[in-house]
């Protein structure tokens, strides 16, 4: 018998599974996916809020606080690098200049530390490449900026370390409740385990109507995204932002924590059930890039990398429902983590911990490790290291992918780690090799090699991210 | 370590370099290739077609690679394979990295620039739609085929009809898969004219000029494009769109020189090419660094990377034993109207033979026209072509005795004939 089933790898369903990990439980994730962040982790856009924009009282607001001054100690236990480069939200005409205004007084109440209105001349000194009709901005130091997907690869290879099993390819079809359990069923596996956490993203209605009928209904907000290549960075220093509409914080222009530029996202409503839609359209790509013209009017496009889409999961009361269910013993939601989400993740892992706490008695687990061991980054190395390293393993000394520098020692080590990556795009988000400008070109072909040499498995069978995702359709000139 | 010139890629570019530069009498010479084996792309490269004109036969690409690797070997130049350039420093010293000698400090007199170039991707022009499995830049897929033994599909669309696009189309087919539609978003091909033949028409295969894709569907592998007519700006035109049941796309859109080693070394980059600015010498900007091959501009035709890599192997060379550090006055080149560029860049008139070779593409198709050279704004040569093209190169071999010392720009422009 499982203590406790969490539905959903993302990066609410890890981090919440690496704070349960402090204690003597029986924790399992389960995703529907082949890896874990697949879902709306892996396509947002990738910024830790200040948290100065949501309604006081709310959900939002109290966690995105409470989440954002968690993220240095969070970062620094996992290994994940995490930047407080800062937010501008700009203001070009005078209604904009009162919306910011509020903003700044609504984030006085929710304690954003160290906020500012800058005047024109004292942000195109922060940013000379900015509109030049921008008349006023608040700012925001306390803003930063993460790699998603590496916090929630970071959060499970800790839980893991620290003895939480992740099952992948699980999609939960049905959940039986019984007295003092649950059988969650896949078709082909069943568990049973007391407790469950919803933390399915787009899925969380699905998941929770298993079990009743939901009172709440998730819809997936689709917004699409351009990522510039490195050539591009330095274009802009801070995440910036428009005055914000109903539709949202607007259309952003933000640096990465990787050395990319980010531009995006748009935002349209979708039916309940259009929960893959990650497809991206010529006229909102268009718009987008009509759009970001407020802030900076020479985004080079010619050094676009890629485009995406990614889902958020609008919850239908606005804000984020984080409970215990009342209507089936032992159920915990976690529905409805739109923005900002990612932000308030080490919050919420915090928040259902004391729900957990409420509903069974919790003991300490003395073995529990908060550090993640460290990832090599091979080119950060002085040359004194990078030689010793190449003398002790000399896959450090094989460099897989030309874009970004990586080294076949690094592949390696993602793959065997907890939480490994079993794809490319898996091997991608976790060193990124692939994340580069050639996207893969050259360096795909020799990933594949060494993850079908490393998991003992045939060449074909090595795919590029869910398990119909396959890259080779078989081998060439095969006899009669 | 300390050699007279390094040179980094041992593609067909690195490889005619050092051999022309042992054979005007350098030394020390250590050729540095990332991949496993010398040859580069040549190596995925298995039709024919290579070598018509620098050794009057048809070979292929492994078959004309080989000549030059035996040669290499047979000159006992110096080559590591399985091995990185980093950086290149101010000082001509190179870092490089291999699993053997750990992170190599290599020093140089001279070096030269053999990197070749990159594929344009999906992401560059931003074809909207999901991202599945299934689209594969076009020489990742022929490395894939040629060089591992896998097959990336069964019923194929490719976008961009360039070289490598072309002989993929021939590629897929002659392996059992279905190539449905080659789409060109130019109302030209940009191959060459015999690759459309023998790969395309000789196969059935459509080409679909002024067409382009749209959408991709299919969530995990690809299940189809949408096809849509574009208008004189290149902009889809509304209500034409084609949906083609499909489970592979090809790229063939483009191949940008790869110049990230030369930006960090701080050598000028012509916006024209997108490869290092050169002299007749094929010498950047900055003073013993050369280049040559497609990391200068790209080439229809791996015989004119050997000729001109040779270039650079010589004058590599002659630098290191001469130690001529003269500077002299250069004539500029600039490429006019029709012309999309010129290589070299500048010339100097005193390091010049009989002839000097100029390439260049031309922006447009153009049926009976002429190449005019001007210099200083006088008409000094005149070429005419009943067809140019921009999937073609051009060349024109400018005779010395034309040029006068105080020249300072040579411009060349096409001149259509009404």
């Amino acid at each position: 018998m499982i203590d406790i089933a969490i539905i959903g790898a993302g990066v609410i369903g890890t981090a919440i599974a690496r704070e349960l990990a402090r204690y003597d439980l029986n924790i399992v994730i389960l995703e529907k996916d082949n890896d874990v962040s697949n879902g709306t982790t892996k396509a947002n856009s990738a910024i830790i809020h200040a948290g100065y924009d949501a309604p006081i009282n709310s959900l939002r607001g109290i966690l995105n606080t409470r989440g954002n001054e968690m993220f240095d100690q969070i970062c620094d236990d996992l290994s994940v690098p995490f930047k407080r480069v800062g937010s501008l939200v700009v203001a070009k005409t005078e209604d904009e200049v009162k919306t910011i205004n509020e903003l700044y007084a609504n984030g006085l109440k929710l304690k954003v530390p160290n906020m500012r209105i800058l005047n024109k001349e004292e942000i195109l000194r922060m940013e000379p490449n900015l509109n030049k009709q921008i008349i006023s901005a608040l700012y925001a130091p306390t803003a930063g900026i993460v790699e998603p997907w590496e916090l929630a690869i970071a959060y499970c290879e800790n839980a893991m370390d620290n003895g939480v099993e992740l099952k992948l390819n699980f999609e939960v079809k049905t959940i039986e409740k019984k007295e003092d359990h649950f059988i969650i069923n896949s078709g082909c596996e069943e568990i049973k385990s007391r407790y469950i956490i919803n933390s399915a993203g787009v899925y969380a209605d699905k998941i929770y109507n298993m079990v009743t009928d939901s009172d709440f209904e998730i819809h997936p907000r689709k917004g699409q995204y351009f990522l510039l290549d490195k050539e591009a960075y330095g274009l802009v220093k801070h995440i910036i932002f428009p005055s914000p509409s109903e539709m949202g914080k607007g259309i952003l222009l933000a640096p990465t924590v990787d050395g990319n530029i980010i531009v995006g996202p748009d935002s349209e409503d979708l039916g309940k059930n259009m929960k893959e839609s990650i497809d991206t359209t010529t006229d909102r790509l268009n718009y987008i890039k009509e759009s970001i013209k407020d802030i900076c009017e020479i985004v080079p496009y010619k050094v676009n990398i890629t485009t995406f889409a990614g889902l958020r999961a609008e919850p239908s009361n606005g804000d984020f429902i984080i409970e215990i269910s009342k209507k089936v013993n032992g159920f915990i939601n976690v529905a409805g983590i739109k923005s900002p989400g990612l932000s308030s993740a080490p919050a919420i892992a915090e928040y259902i911990v004391n729900l957990v706490k409420s509903l069974t008695d919790l003991t300490e687990n003395i073995k529990f490790s908060p550090h993640r061991r460290k990832r090599i980054k091979f080119m950060e190395l002085s040359d004194h290291d990078k030689n010793a390293l190449i003398k002790e393993n000399p896959q450090y000394g094989r460099i897989i992918c030309r874009c970004e520098m990586i080294t076949e020692g690094e592949i390696v080590d993602a793959i065997h780690r907890n939480a490994g990556g079993r794809t490319i795009n898996g091997i991608k988000r976790r060193v990124r090799p692939g994340a580069g400008r050639c996207q893969g070109g050259f360096c795909g072909p020799k990933v594949m090699e060494i993850l079908s040499r490393e998991l003992n498995l045939p060449m074909e069978s090595i795919v590029q991210e869910n398990k119909a995702s396959v890259i080779l359709t078989g081998i060439t000139k095969v006899g009669e | 370590m300390n050699y007279d010139i390094v040179i980094v890629g041992g593609g067909p570019a690195g490889l005619a370099a050092a051999i022309e530069a042992k054979k005007e009498g350098a030394q020390s010479i250590l050729v540095i290739e990332r991949d496993r084996e010398l040859g580069g792309i040549l190596q995925q490269c298995i039709h024919n077609g290579f070598g018509l004109v620098v050794f009057n036969e048809e070979l292929t690409g492994p078959e004309y690679a080989q000549r030059f690797i035996n040669e290499l070997k047979k000159y006992e130049i110096e080559y590591k394979t399985d091995t990185m350039v980093i950086e290149i420093t101010e000082g001509k010293i190179i870092k490089a990295i291999n699993s053997v000698d750990g992170l190599m400090n290599i020093q140089a007199k001279a070096i030269i620039l053999a990197m070749g170039c990159r594929e344009r991707t999906r992401g560059a022009i931003a074809i909207p739609g999901f991202r599945p499995a299934g689209v594969f830049n076009a020489g990742t897929a022929q490395r894939y085929i040629n060089m591992e033994g896998f097959m990336v599909g069964k019923k194929v669309v490719i976008l961009g009809s360039g070289d490598i696009g072309l002989i993929m189309a021939r590629r897929m087919t002659l392996e059992g898969a279905q190539v449905l539609a080659v789409a060109e978003m130019m109302p030209f091909s940009g191959g060459l004219t015999r690759n459309i033949v023998q790969c395309l028409d000789d196969f059935d295969i459509p080409l679909k000029l002024s067409h382009t894709i749209t959408r991709i569907k299919g969530k995990d592998r690809v299940e189809g494009i949408t096809l849509q007519k574009v208008d004189d700006n290149l902009k889809p035109i509304p209500n034409t769109e084609e949906e083609i049941e499909c489970d592979t796309l090809l790229l063939s859109v483009g191949l940008i020189p790869e110049n990230e080693l030369s930006r960090e070394a701080g050598i000028e980059i012509d916006l024209l090419t997108n490869g290092p600015s050169v002299s007749e010498s094929m010498e950047t900007s900055i003073d013993g660094i050369f280049a040559c091959g497609n990391v200068v501009h790209v080439h229809d035709l791996v015989d004119f990377v050997t000729e001109e890599s040779r270039r650079a192997g010589k004058s590599a060379a002659k630098k290191v034993l001469s130690q001529n550090n003269d500077k002299n006055r250069m004539i500029e080149t600039k490429a006019l109207s029709g012309i999309s560029y010129i290589v070299p860049q500048r010339i100097d008139l005193k390091n010049c033979n009989e002839t000097i070779p100029l390439l260049m593409r031309v922006k447009n198709v153009y049926h009976n026209a002429y190449l005019v050279v001007k210099a200083d704004g006088n008409e000094i040569m005149k070429v005419k072509r009943k067809h140019l093209a921009p999937g073609e190169m051009e060349r024109i071999d400018l005779k010395k005795e034309s040029l006068l010392d105080d020249y300072s720009n040579l411009t060349i422009e096409v001149r259509e004939i009404s």
